[in-house]
């Protein structure tokens, strides 16, 4: 990862340079209007080192990713452009990658995206012709050959910084540090993983990391969120897919009265913050707070990731 | 494995045949409905044209909902079923059990699976397979010295347990 040329990503500068990275996720709007992504960045932006645009999660319509990338940079932000397999096929995607870089979108988030039977449009047709290492390598082949997958050329350079998603909290579990290893080989430069709630089956997850020196060649961001209520909690846990809360979290905010639990699952929150990034190689958190975003700039501050100096590092290199 | 043997002897009783047969000839439609009638019984063969059985544990990746070719989606449920069919158990859980058991070419889940070619579907895999048709690409996919390097890493963590 080290190896390639600067992407101009303010994110991999902040990577690179060993301090501790914060990622948070926008909600993007159900409008067409500019000032409501605005208003949903400005919250997150004072924080964070990248703020994503998600592809239509959950397989439910918003604001497209590639579109609410383009909005954010006209204001200087910057901005993750999550791009799922779930919508298009591979002619639109490389396209949609040209069109990225462009607008000044330098980071890249290739996912498989979840199917559309877990959206509100159930019937809609499911694309699927890359799968999310397919897409990587694709991103990687036109930045670095600069070529379509056809082998046609392309006549610009393509500063792009690639990252994917990880979720090792759901089997095989043996299975995701090599899918990691697949992923790195692929051309993934940093990694954003699922929500971390069970801390120990991460602490396994990324000892097998370390194993393979995975973690000396991209860049791991530990997904983190604070849970809105026990109700919340347990939507999450039944209904949207790869979240796993463990019974202990689960009781802890049931035990919790109502208008306390908010502000329990924000203590979740940074604790595990706390715990996550005593990990040797991790390199920073990527917070979702879908729907609670105004917490983040409190999650940041609590759990002390303010002082954001790098762990091994002397600060000023 | 005794499914990699099959696979191995298939291979080498096919290949003297190269010959006859060609893509599009009638030899061709003749292996389809074989490979129809053996495969799908078998494998529940989906006909993708581009089979790559014996690198996924011997289990067909393409029953799996998302089509995914390289490893399972990060959907998996706790019990290790499906996100998209939740009766049934993930495709890619079975190929992980397969490919542990299959000591030959277990290793070969670790290769990097190019998209597929949505031209070959419905036609004879061990045709395509004898001409070099499902690998083609116009563009350098993946070095086989980048697969070499790759394999080792699928058996390397398990050892320790």
């Amino acid at each position: 990862m080290k190896k390639n040329k600067s992407s101009m990503s303010q994110l991999e500068q902040v990577l690179k340079s060993g301090r501790f990275a914060i990622t948070s996720e926008l909600n993007p709007p159900d409008s067409a209007d500019a000032e409501d992504v605005n208003r949903a960045a400005m919250i997150l932006a004072g924080f964070c080192d990248g703020i994503n645009a998600v592809d239509a999660s959950g397989a439910n319509c918003h604001m497209s990713s590639m579109s609410i990338c383009a909005l954010l940079t006209r204001v200087g932000y910057e901005p993750v452009y999550q791009i799922s397999c779930r919508d298009r096929n591979r002619i639109a995607i490389q396209g949609d990658i040209l069109g990225a870089a462009a607008m000044g979108i330098r980071n890249l988030l290739c996912i498989t995206g979840d199917d559309v039977s877990a959206g509100d449009q159930p019937g809609a047709k499911p694309v699927f012709d890359f799968d999310s290492i397919q897409l990587l390598r694709t991103a990687r082949m036109m930045r670095d050959e600069r070529v379509f997958l056809s082998g046609r050329k392309i006549t610009s350079e393509l500063p792009l910084f690639l990252g994917a998603a990880a979720n090792p909290f759901v089997p095989p579990y043996d299975w995701r540090s090599k899918r990691l290893a697949k992923k790195v080989a692929a051309g993934a430069q940093f990694i954003q993983t699922q929500y971390c709630f069970d801390v120990d089956r991460f602490k396994e997850y990324m000892r097998q990391v370390r194993d393979m020196g995975l973690h000396e060649q991209v860049y791991i961001l530990v997904g983190v969120g604070p849970l809105r209520s026990y109700g919340a909690a347990n939507f999450m846990r039944t209904k949207v897919p790869g979240i796993v809360i463990p019974d202990e979290i689960m009781d802890r905010l049931k035990k919790t009265p109502k208008e306390r639990q908010q502000e329990e699952g924000k203590n979740i929150c940074t604790e595990i913050i706390q715990q996550v990034r005593e990990i040797e190689g991790i390199a920073g958190v990527h917070i979702m707070a879908y729907r609670q975003e105004e917490l983040v700039a409190e999650i940041v501050r609590e759990s002390g990731l303010l002082e954001r100096k790098p762990k091994s590092q002397k600060a000023g290199i | 494995m005794l499914l990699e043997w099959i696979y191995d002897l298939t291979h080498a009783l096919l290949k003297p045949f190269k010959r006859i047969l060609k893509p599009n000839s009638f030899a061709e439609k003749a292996m389809i409905a074989i490979e129809k009638v053996g495969k799908e019984v078998v494998f529940d063969c989906q006909m993708c044209g581009q089979c790559i059985l014996h690198s996924t544990g011997m289990v067909c990746s393409m029953n799996c909902p998302k089509n995914l070719r390289n490893g399972p989606c990060g959907g998996v449920r706790l019990n290790g079923h499906c996100e998209v069919k939740p009766e049934q158990t993930c495709v890619w859980v079975k190929i992980y059990e397969g490919s542990l058991a299959s000591p030959k070419y277990g290793g070969e889940m670790m290769w990097i699976q190019p998209p597929v070619n949505r031209k070959l579907q419905d036609s004879s895999s061990w045709v395509n397979l004898l001409h070099g048709i499902d690998q083609k690409m116009k563009t350098v996919w993946q070095t086989q010295d980048e697969k070499d390097a790759l394999e080792p890493i699928f058996r390397g963590s398990n050892e320790k347990e």
